[in-house]
């Protein structure tokens, strides 16, 4: 049986001060290649549990594995070996889009660090080329992010975070913000990156119909899992749904 | 070339040129420098110069120029908190670099950025007339690359620990202003009391300016007048403070970001 991407087991978060677990012993593995949907409402545990893996946090009990490795004891293994669209955009917005890619392309080893872009080795240039050419910015990539629109940034988020070919690519509501025709069009993109490379997706959202298709869903709440499986067994359980989302709010409600 | 080296270097790369594009910054941080050696001490050199029996206008601007770097890559690693606060940590924080590359990368990055300015007040300090031979301006640059070091590992220990930028920048003036008096920038620092001597031996920017001072006036008949502490005892001083304060100071940033 090949290795899962990710495997969550009987993780637990309390946040210093808090009364509470924000995360509450939650379990869960998402197969190599798959695409997988974190839901749950505001204060689910949906960012932390991404926080914790992708090593920005760490766990207070229980254990996480992504690529194969411990997100406690092997961060730099697991930071690797994985991509990352933050809910807030994460673009140093001083530098222009290009110099936001090539600072990730270094620091991950991708590339060597050199200056200029004319310094960069042909293939840096190219790939820059054809990522411009596909977000459809050409000369604005030279351009300061902060010229940019929000589908612009996201999109330049998404190409920026695949140059290192990561395994697993976790979205924490990447289309947060976005107009309908942005929207679309990095969805368009997603799949066929998926198609391409077959890269595990783990995604959070509250726009319930990006994870129509997705191949399995979770729903959290309050910490807990509530709703675990694929989406058509997901409306399975709550009453034949026809809709994810008609699913989804049956079964916070019989929660409260 | 090392991919931990390349963070470095792309990182310090990253503030060099944001201070490009924000020219405003260069010169108003030459503005304190040249008001301090022009100022205080061309009117320090008319009222005590004589009395005290060395020249006021090199005493202050050796002050003023460790002072000047060691304060500004200090104050430069707020934008480690600036970028927490603009989420772009969160990028720098996931990547597989280590975090000891990237608090070495932000301190390079301001010792460059404090490169213009030590440029600036040396220019200035050649128009009042102040000696500067060839040896010299490389015990400037030595000494001053060493002082840039200090305070941004000093800058990493004090702001690590800080919720925001605005927490930061109400503690920093603590921080810094009674350093300016105990570590002889422009006061002499001789027969103090002894709560005073105390003081000025625990703040580290006294070293930064000694050590400067111990380069400059290396052979100078004023050197027994002006330098506390000889340079080699003052590095090894600086050495084991700045291993500390890195390791402290990345220590507590870290956890500050992991460990909420």
């Amino acid at each position: 049986m090949p290795e899962p991407a990710i495997s969550v087991e009987g993780l637990v978060k309390r946040y210093r001060g808090a009364d509470r677990n924000a995360v509450d012993g939650i379990s869960f593995t998402v197969g190599a290649g798959a695409f997988f949907t974190l839901l749950g409402p505001n204060g689910a545990g949906k960012t932390t549990t991404l926080n914790i893996l992708t090593t920005i946090l760490a766990p207070t009990s229980g254990s996480a594995c992504v690529a194969g490795h411990d997100v406690v004891a092997s961060q730099r293994e697991v930071r690797r070996a994985i991509g990352i669209i933050f809910q807030t955009p994460s673009l140093d917005q001083n530098l222009t889009g290009e110099e936001n890619i090539r600072l990730h392309a270094v620091m991950y080893g991708v590339f060597p660090y050199r200056p200029l872009y004319r310094f960069m080795p042909s293939e840096y240039r190219a790939r820059v080329g054809d990522l411009a050419g596909l977000l459809g910015m050409k000369d604005d990539i030279f351009k300061p992010v902060r010229t940019y629109s929000g589908g612009m940034k996201r999109k330049l988020e998404i190409v920026r975070s695949l140059m290192h070919r990561p395994r697993v690519l976790f979205l924490d509501e990447p289309t947060s913000g976005l107009d309908v025709a942005s929207r679309r069009s990095l969805w368009q993109y997603l799949r066929e990156v998926r198609e391409r490379s077959g890269t595990t997706l783990l995604l959070t959202t509250h726009y319930l119909e990006e994870a129509e298709d997705a191949d399995e869903v979770c729903i959290i709440d309050r910490g807990h899992v509530v709703a675990h499986g694929s989406p058509a067994e997901v409306k399975g359980t709550a009453g034949n749904a026809l809709k994810l989302e008609d699913a989804y709010l049956r079964i916070l409600a019989e929660q409260e | 070339m090392n991919s931990q080296l390349g963070a470095v270097l792309m990182l310090a790369q990253r503030d060099v040129t944001k201070l490009v594009r924000d020219r405003a910054r260069l010169v108003a941080e030459l503005v304190f420098p040249v008001i301090f050696i022009g100022i205080l001490g061309t009117s320090l050199q008319a009222s005590f110069g004589r009395a005290i029996g060395y020249d006021f206008v090199a005493y202050t601007f050796t002050g003023v120029f460790a002072m000047t770097l060691f304060q500004t890559t200090a104050q430069g690693i707020i934008s480690l908190i600036e970028d927490r606060e603009t989420d772009f940590a969160q990028e720098i924080f996931v990547s597989p670099v280590s975090r000891y590359a990237i608090v070495t990368g932000k301190i390079l990055g301001e010792t460059l950025v404090a490169s213009p300015v030590a440029v600036g007040i040396i220019a200035f300090a050649a128009i009042l007339g102040v000696p500067l031979g060839p040896e010299r301006i490389a015990a400037l640059a030595v000494g001053g690359l060493i002082a840039a070091f200090f305070g941004g590992s000093f800058g990493l220990l004090i702001l690590a620990n800080l919720p925001n930028r605005r927490s930061a920048q109400n503690i920093f003036p603590f921080v810094m202003l009674p350093q300016y008096f105990l570590s002889g920038i422009f006061n002499p620092m001789v027969n103090l009391p002894l709560y005073l001597e105390v003081a000025s031996r625990v703040a580290p920017m006294r070293y930064a300016v000694d050590l400067i001072r111990g380069l400059f006036y290396r052979g100078d008949p004023q050197y027994g007048l002006v330098v506390l502490q000889d340079p080699p005892t003052v590095i090894a001083i600086i050495g084991v403070a700045f291993v500390a304060f890195m390791i402290v100071g990345t220590f507590l940033f870290v956890r500050r970001e992991r460990d909420r």
